[in-house]
């Protein structure tokens, strides 16, 4: 049987707020898009970012987009590439005009400009007093600008395949990628899509752990086709967690909790965070709350029959402020962990919240990987968002800096595209061994036999990548770590379906979806094991203190032979001076 | 049947954690249970965007439509038992 083929100027992998906002520009500029989506648009990652995004437009605080940056760059502990830092910053406040002149509906002052609210790690002045640098829709800013972004779009008639999944890219060996290769989940027929540029958005991986608080689709599809198309990835060892998610489910008791005056306890009912952070306690930051956490269920003082979590007390604040202030919070308890809080403490453990690694890309969105002497562009194709690692975050991603970077990297690679077509105006010859390659990933869940599920590998994945490559890391923990993952990688080979149909076949979509996590775990749990500091996410026990001489410098792993090289961190920014590391200190 | 089945565990693949796992978990303990009016509001539920899906779970602002109000109460239920 024939291949089922479509031709476009540009494919763009992934529906969230990057890929719209790059597939935006490109219509608007008539080129022929496409987006393939594996859920229906509006269903993508980007509406669960409640929190807002960050642009210095003064309206609260004074602020100046230098300051923004000052905090980008001290928040990424100096790991972010400061040319993409002030690129970003200089780009904010532009960007939300545009997002509120699209339709977004910005909360606003008595003056009628748009409300800001202070977030964490924002500083006037370097390092100054609390900035208040946030613009939010109410608590639905995701949404607000995922929908405004997809009713764009139908306007300016992007092409959406909704519910299609993409396999692989395909490329020729002079390395131009060509497109990918797709299968519709309702017929279950492949599609091979063919475009002169090609734009991952898949978003980030939380599912590679058990306790995250990504949806379902999270896991890191584009991410995982780069390393299959021979493309590094960068910096996958830092992973932002979140200290109190609710134990074994995964979703965020926000600080609200305990800026209301909830607080930690371990099973004897000690305050613990008293020892770690005698002056902040329980508001210390992010990274220093899951450290502590992580290290009293290591010690033996976490809660419950397996000892796998503290306990979030908030009973003595009082059913009046908890009906109040924390409603949110109450409902989440009730509904995932059966608990009132007002009653109860609440089981609590550190949960995986964005992957700041990804495919490596210079500031206008194109990946890039090393050749001989620096590095080049990989033709053809691009990536932006939570996938890509362009790197504004760096080590530690700031609140209200992820929404901000799909929109102002999606918009540099929409208009960095337009330019390359202009450039590139037919299409490559298709490569019909890259295609035959991806139909044999493809074709793979074909096989019938007996052996394991997609699901109890992915559990045991999920497992492994909590216990040995979460908040406490050692060299020792790590090593174990890898042997297991590696382990689980061979037992991928013994992985069969029981359906084989051909209509919704979901079942062959989630074992792709686990053949892309595995990947990415073992790419991850490598990269940790090497980087002997700890800086931003990443804190080794063994190795406490940040190491500039030595690892002030990007990871780059490679699936081919598993073996990682390093890139320097492009620590001088586009017109102002650059800042030097200095010890992070809030 | 298979195919039915598939199509909304898809269906319930949502932009949420908090959603996939009502949804879903309802899906496999529960939604067998209802009867053909409560299954349509189901299918019905599953259209709704994500952002108001979570305020009528999570802050109580309630759809007008008794059915769509019983299914939403239900789920909530199944994810408590």
């Amino acid at each position: 049987m024939t291949l089922a083929v479509r031709k476009f100027d540009t494919l763009v992998i992934g529906s969230g707020g990057g890929g719209l906002r790059a597939a935006l520009q490109l219509s608007q500029a008539e080129a022929n898009v496409a987006v393939v989506s594996k859920v229906f648009p509006t269903r993508s990652h980007t509406v669960a970012a409640q929190g807002g995004i960050n642009a210095a437009l003064a309206n609260v605080l004074p602020d100046n987009w230098h300051w923004h940056m000052y905090d980008t760059v001290k928040g990424s502990d100096y790991l972010g590439d400061q040319d993409a830092i002030e690129y970003m910053c200089r780009a904010a406040s532009h960007l939300v005009y545009e997002l509120e002149h699209a339709g977004v509906p910005f909360s606003r002052l008595d003056n009628g400009k748009i409300y800001q609210r202070p977030f964490g790690g924002q500083s006037q002045d370097f390092g100054g007093d609390q900035a208040a640098r946030t613009c939010a829709a109410a608590d639905r800013t995701g949404h607000a600008i995922l929908h405004s972004l997809y009713q764009q779009n139908i306007r300016a008639k992007t092409h959406f395949f909704d519910e299609y999944f993409a396999v692989d890219l395909v490329k020729d060996e002079q390395g131009h990628i060509l497109g990918a290769l797709t299968i519709e989940i309702e017929t279950g027929e492949p599609l091979l899509i063919e475009a002169k540029t090609t734009l991952l958005a898949t978003g980030g991986a939380g599912q590679l752990f058990c306790n995250n608080t990504n949806a379902h689709i999270n896991t890191g599809d584009g991410i995982a086709m780069a390393l299959r198309a021979g493309i590094p990835v960068q910096d996958m060892e830092f992973f932002q967690f979140h200290p109190t998610g609710i134990a074994g489910k995964g979703m965020l008791m926000s600080e609200g909790a305990r800026g209301e005056g909830g607080y930690l306890v371990n099973k004897d009912g000690e305050r613990f965070m008293e020892r770690y952070a005698p002056h902040a306690k329980d508001l210390a930051s992010r990274d220093v709350v899951s450290r502590a956490v992580a290290t009293e269920i290591r010690e033996g003082r976490g809660c419950g029959p397996d000892g796998d979590y503290v306990l979030l007390k908030m009973d003595h604040v009082g059913e009046e402020v908890i009906a109040k202030r924390l409603p949110g919070i109450r409902a989440l308890a009730e509904t995932f962990a059966g608990i009132d809080p007002a009653k109860e403490p609440v089981p609590v453990s550190p949960t995986a919240h964005y992957t700041m690694g990804g495919i490596p890309t210079n500031r206008y969105g194109q990946v890039v990987a090393p050749v001989d002497v620096g590095e080049e562009a990989i033709p053809g194709l691009y990536a932006v968002g939570e996938c890509a690692c362009v790197s504004v975050h760096g080590a530690n991603r700031l609140g209200g800096n992820s929404l901000l970077d799909i929109v102002v990297f999606g918009r540099a690679a929409g208009n960095h595209i337009i330019e390359f077509l202009k450039e590139h105006r037919y299409h490559r010859p298709m490569d019909q061994g890259s295609v035959d390659k991806a139909m044999v990933n493809l074709h793979r869940w074909d096989r019938k036999g007996e052996g394991e599920t997609v699901g109890g590998l992915r559990g045991e994945l999920q497992q492994v990548m909590d216990d040995y490559c979460s908040v406490f890391r050692t060299k020792e923990i790590l090593t174990e770590g890898v042997q297991k993952i590696l382990e689980i990688e061979k037992r991928l080979n013994n992985v069969y379906l029981r359906d084989h149909s051909k209509i919704f076949n979901t079942a062959r979509i989630e074992a792709m979806e686990l053949v892309n996590l595995v990947d990415l775990a073992v790419a991850t749990m490598i990269s940790a094991l090497a980087r002997e500091e700890s800086r931003g996410a990443h804190s080794r026990m063994d190795f406490p203190e940040r190491d500039d001489k030595h690892w002030l410098k990007h990871t780059l792993y490679y699936k081919e032979g598993k073996r990682l090289d390093y890139k320097p961190v492009r620590v001088k920014p586009l017109t102002v001076e650059s800042f030097p590391p200095k010890p992070r200190v809030y | 049947m298979m195919s039915v089945d598939s199509r909304l565990a898809w269906q319930c693949r949502r932009g949420m954690l908090e959603l996939d796992l009502l949804l879903r978990g309802f899906l496999d303990n529960g939604y067998e249970q209802l009867d053909a009016s409560g299954r349509d509001a189901f299918e019905r539920l599953l259209k709704t965007q994500d952002q108001t899906l979570f305020e009528y779970f999570m802050q109580n602002k309630l759809p007008k439509e008794r059915e769509l109000i019983d299914v939403i109460e239900q789920i909530r239920h199944a994810a408590q038992t």
